[in-house]
């Protein structure tokens, strides 16, 4: 093991480094999560029985910009980190904010998105594949919309107490958390996006 | 909640149509060459592993006898023995063994089980619905409810599906059980070598008439078929859509046969799956 | 005999549950509730019940009401199984409708899985694993506590289902589309669904918690190969649960959808796929029963050195098979529907990657008899549970192998055969083994022990009872019965052995009853365990007085072989875990906090309003859940320190001062 001072603030307090560890396997847990849903998707994908098929129903732009949005974001929570690792509280809840709002755009589009689709009488009631459909983005949808309201707390908390031992912890178990959900939604847009346009 | 006075001759009849044909043990009674060869799976793998279960017994009881703590114990007393590499390879290696003389019966029949037995079966389209099975023969175009004759020696191809939750179709006389699914049609090969009635039944849980669910195979001589299908062809009426609503309700229902049966009763067939090789294959539809 | 057993179960359990009678104990419940209510306050226990109890963080606690919690689970789910056994008692036997048999099945099974076999599982995590790797608490006590609390909305959700509502009758594993609104309409199922989640949830922060206490908070000088078996098995069981639970979870979440939200995933029409809901439910289920069986693997090889007086023999070979076993749990799962027409490739492939499972898991038996060859064998009370979970087991895991002989099971599948095998691994396994564990850790959390005498008694009965109730039904199963029978008609040679496993389940509830006795009466007549170490134990948790301190270790000890203890008795180092007054240090320890069990009435609030379909409720209860969990974040005291003076004055009342 290394000593103290040459690992990131964040791991420096053993304790800290111990929960930092228990949230990764959180992770893993929400991985086989995802897993289950998108192999739910892969199998449900050609299953559309009287409702619309992939290609009809989804269009390329609005995808394309929300994934734009959630990639920038994953940078600004990036810049985040870097800047507490730098003891610069300012910039640090700055980009936090930053991040909280574009998880927060993000999370309107897409509702924009779907209720446009159930207008359009394509509920998931329909088929097996907008079952699908609907569950898996949607499961990435709460959690990015659980993620804003964390952010929310977060940058309270470090408004309110400082760049704590503590608070760096949480800053840092909330980017890789971001980080897993934009990873999600790579997964996201080329299985189900991407394919689907193809 | 059906009702009762319909459940009490359906049993009545069970009780009627197997008296003096060994129900008990049904399995270890093979009518066929299906259940003869499960059968000789089941006791190959009963003989293994009662080797195995008595050698531990007979160890587990040597142990406790020998070490048990009692001042007049005399048996040796080794409190740090926890290592012997040839015991550790042993022990490895019994199982091992097992469960080749195992694999070997399990991979062929298996295989055997799959594999078609004839390119000219008899074809019984099964439809399990709420508490009652619909047998269809396509060729011969009639139709029963929970009761079917078939000819002995000859290889019935029985495709099943459902219009209701997830059952099992199980004659343990003629051999193991296959699922009724809705959406899908899956095959199950049985064949009857001796006449005889046996009872079948619904061997998965689909609600509460499911432990009546119950069915008759008649298992008679080629000749002795072909009349019943004559007779059935010209006796009974046909089945009208009506009918068919009638046996979608969630009830139980007595034994009916058809002379006929409208035609998109069953699922299309040859989309579900095809003769590949040796084998019967699901086909998934593109 | 008959008549008088149905007569007499009648009079204890009145099968015939009509409104008037669900008002009669609902108005039997609230007066017991108030009953209590009343004593709490007259004896003034609300504040301790409260600071003590509701609130409290730590893991020997947290155990403490997750074992009782399971024995309330354990006296349920056993009523349920002799309401299932009197009504197979004889042929057209009509003790209770076969609605109601239903219900009684699929609580029977959903119970004994969920709300007692795994608490208590866990009930053991929490009050040995701790204290074998020396560590002051568990990684997140206050995660802990949550884990808690979840798992009692979900026993309570699926409790309540009968009184309030109705209760699910779609099996423990509730096939699609049977589970679907279509076929089986009321709110029963969701109940089922909900409760499931819910516990679920708490039981994957259980994993997480015990992975990384298990790995990251051992007593330095305990290297993963000086881990006592069954922290071993805690971390492998937590590894199985973090991947197999998120499929089960996924798997009511989508039955929910369909039935409350009209989603298609498992419908027969708009093209669902049931057999989707079954490869989800069986890829959670298949490591389920492992995740059942591998802490009772651990305990055994606790169990077995303890009283053989010898080191555990192959401890390499019993660490690689748990892993062996783990990895192998998760390529097992079609071998619950070899029926489904996935064509001999995929059922050959799973028929022998189940046979493997009996390689590692066969090793392991030998390796535990092979640990009382050459020692000296005690026969006490867990003891005798581990001795006859041998013959019993070796019974279970056999017929689990004839199971996997592809062509044998087109017959034995769903019948009383596969009824005889699960019962026979999981209640000769698990239950065996986790009575075992209660009966050896019994003083360590309560500091007072269990009567012999009465202990074996009570293992007497429950023995003979559960060979008389399953042995018969391996032959029900070759005669044609299968499982989930409502009631059955004579002259199909089933009578006779129905009839002597019904008499078998009652010699098992007389065992129970001795079982219950043996605690009450052990409790009026304590018999304290003053040395901390009444079986001469081989672990640090017998280096502790019973019950341990709250804070455990005075002084962490440094371990320096397995079988840390024993070494120290040995060799007369006994004073390395005592303290001498110069060198304490203040301890932190986790401070009680009110915020999970807030969060998991938030969570009864937000399920009881998703199985009704009221949804105002349940966004109440979710906004409930956010709120708590930032009142949780923003709490800033989450510590408390106890002053060397507090630690010396603890510790030398209980004589452990360094002289």
């Amino acid at each position: 093991m290394s000593t103290p001072t040459t690992l990131p603030k964040e791991f420096q307090d053993q304790q800290e480094s111990i929960r930092i560890m228990g949230f990764w396997v959180f992770l893993a847990t929400d991985v086989a999560l995802f897993g289950c849903l998108f192999s739910v998707y892969a199998v449900f994908r050609s299953r559309v029985a009287l409702g619309p098929t992939p290609h009809q129903i989804f269009s390329l732009g609005p995808v394309l910009l929300e994934t734009l949005i959630l990639l920038t974001s994953s940078f600004t929570i990036s810049l985040s980190l870097f800047a507490a690792r730098r003891d610069r509280l300012k910039p640090a809840l700055y980009c936090l904010i930053l991040t909280l709002l574009l998880g927060a755009s993000f999370v309107t589009l897409e509702i924009r998105e779907f209720s446009h689709d159930v207008m359009a009488g394509h509920t998931w009631h329909q088929s097996a594949f907008l079952s699908a459909f609907f569950t898996l983005v949607g499961t990435h949808g709460s959690h990015v919309t659980f993620g804003v309201v964390w952010a929310i707390m977060l940058s309270m908390q470090l408004a309110l107490r400082g760049l704590t031992v503590i608070n760096r912890r949480k800053l840092y178990t909330f980017a890789l958390y971001w980080h897993f959900l934009d990873i999600v939604w790579i997964f996201l847009f080329s299985i189900v996006y991407l394919t689907g346009i193809a | 909640m059906p009702p009762v006075k319909m459940k009490k001759p359906l049993m009545a009849a069970i009780g009627l149509g197997l008296s003096g044909c060994g129900a008990d043990y049904s399995v270890f009674h093979p009518a066929g060459p299906v259940a003869q060869s499960e059968l000789n799976a089941v006791v190959i793998s009963t003989i293994v592993v009662a080797v195995i279960i008595f050698l531990i017994w007979g160890l587990w009881l040597y142990v406790l006898i020998r070490f048990r703590d009692t001042p007049r114990n005399h048996a040796p007393y080794r409190p740090n023995w926890r290592q012997s590499r040839p015991l550790e390879i042993a022990i490895f290696a019994l199982p091992v063994a097992a469960l080749l003389v195992l694999a070997v019966p399990t991979v062929k029949k298996t295989y055997a089980l799959a594999h078609v037995p004839s390119r000219h079966p008899l074809v019984v389209d099964v439809t399990s619905l709420d508490y009652k099975w619909v047998f269809q023969y396509p060729r011969q175009h009639i139709a029963t409810v929970n009761y079917f004759y078939i000819p002995i020696g000859r290889p019935v191809l029985f495709q099943l599906t459902a219009h209701s939750p997830m059952t099992a179709l199980w004659a343990p006389n003629l051999g193991g059980m296959e699922y009724a699914m809705p959406n899908r049609v899956l095959p199950l090969w049985l064949e009857a070598t001796r006449t005889g009635t046996f009872l079948g039944r619904n061997a998965n849980y689909n609600g509460i008439d499911y432990w009546c669910m119950t069915f008759l195979v008649h298992a008679v001589s080629p000749l002795r078929f072909t009349r019943w299908v004559k007779r059935i062809q010209t006796t009974k009426p046909s089945l009208t859509v009506a009918d068919w609503r009638q046996l979608s309700r969630h009830t139980v229902a007595a034994p009916q046969a058809y002379s006929n049966y409208p035609a998109d009763t069953f699922p299309e067939k040859p989309t579900q799956f095809t003769v590949r090789g040796l084998y019967y294959v699901p086909t998934h539809k593109p | 005999m008959k008549a008088w057993a149905i007569h007499l179960m009648k009079l204890l359990f009145p099968p015939r549950v009509l409104l008037p009678d669900i008002i009669g104990i609902d108005i039997g419940l609230t007066i017991a509730a108030l009953a209590l209510l009343v004593y709490l306050t007259k004896t003034h226990r609300w504040g301790w019940l409260w600071r003590e109890w509701l609130t409290t963080v730590d893991h020997k606690r947290i155990g403490i009401m997750y074992l009782i919690a399971a024995l309330i689970m354990l006296f349920r789910g056993g009523v349920d199984a002799l309401m299932i056994r009197t009504q197979l008692i004889g042929p057209h036997e009509h003790f209770m409708g076969i609605q109601q048999y239903d219900e009684v099945f699929t609580t029977h099974g959903t119970v004994m899985i969920f709300f007692m076999a795994m608490p208590l599982v866990i009930a053991l995590f929490n009050v040995a694993v701790p204290l074998m790797i020396g560590a002051r608490d568990v990684a997140f006590p206050r995660l802990n506590a949550i884990s808690f609390w979840l798992f009692a909305v979900g026993a309570i959700l699926l409790n309540v289902s009968f009184s309030i509502g109705g209760s699910p009758d779609a099996g423990w594993t509730s096939y699609a589309p049977y589970s679907e609104l279509a076929f089986d309409p009321g709110v029963g199922e969701n109940y089922f669904l909900l409760s499931l989640q819910v516990a679920g949830i708490g039981t994957i922060a259980t994993a997480v918690n015990f992975l990384v206490t298990v790995l990251r908070l051992r007593a330095p000088g305990m290297s993963l190969s000086k881990m006592p078996v069954f922290a071993w098995s805690a971390l492998i069981t937590s590894s199985l649960i973090l991947f197999a639970f998120p499929p089960l979870t996924v798997a009511m979440g989508l039955t929910m959808l369909d039935r409350l939200f009209h989603a298609s995933f498992f419908t027969v029409s708009h093209q669902g796929m049931p057999m989707m809901y079954v490869n989800l439910f069986w890829i959670f289920g298949h490591p389920e029963v492992y995740i059942l069986i591998m802490p009772a693997f651990g305990i055994f090889s606790e169990v077995v050195p303890t009283f053989s007086r010898k080191a555990l023999f192959g401890y390499d070979a019993m660490v690689v098979s748990l892993l062996a076993i783990s990895f192998l749990s998760y390529g097992v799962w079609v071998h619950h529907f070899f029926e489904m027409g996935a064509g001999p490739t995929v059922n050959v492939f799973f028929g022998l990657s189940t046979m493997l499972i009996a390689i590692p898991t066969g090793v392991k038996m030998f390796n535990w008899i092979f640990t009382m060859w050459g020692g000296r064998i005690r026969l006490t009370v867990p003891m005798l549970w581990q001795l006859s979970f041998i013959p019993t087991f070796v019974v279970g895991g056999a017929t689990g192998v004839m199971l996997a002989v592809v062509p044998g099971d087109y017959q034995y599948h769903n019948t009383y055969f596969l009824i005889a095998h699960f019962h026979n691994v999981i209640v000769g396994g698990t239950v065996f083994g986790l009575l075992s564990g209660m009966y050896y850790w019994w003083s360590k959390m309560f500091g007072w022990q269990l009567n012999q005498r009465q202990g074996t008694w009570a293992f007497a009965f429950f023995f003979a009872g559960f060979w008389l109730t399953f042995m018969p039904q391996y032959f029900l199963g070759f005669m044609g019965m299968v499982r989930r029978m409502g009631t059955y008609p004579a002259g199909l040679g089933w009578t006779a052995f129905n009839f002597w496993s019904t008499i078998g389940s009652y010699l098992m509830a007389i065992g129970f009853l001795i079982m219950v006795y043996n605690i009450v009466w052990s409790r009026m007549h304590p018999n304290w365990d003053t040395t901390g170490d009444p079986w001469d134990g081989r672990t640090l948790e017998w280096s502790l007085p019973s019950p341990a301190p709250i804070y455990n270790f005075a002084r962490i000890p440094v371990v320096h072989e397995r079988d840390a203890w024993w070494e120290m008795k040995l060799q007369d180092r006994t004073d390395e875990v005592k303290i001498s007054v110069d060198s304490v240090e203040p301890i932190h320890l986790p401070k009680n906090s009110p915020m999970p069990i807030i969060l998991g009435l938030a969570f009864l609030v937000g399920s009881i309003g998703m199985v009704f379909s009221w949804f105002w409720l349940a966004i109440l209860g979710a906004l409930g859940i956010v709120a708590d969990l930032a009142y949780g974040s923003f709490a800033d005291q989450t510590e408390i320190t106890l002053d060397p003076h507090y630690i010396i004055e603890t510790e030398s009342a209980l004589g452990r001062l360094q002289s």
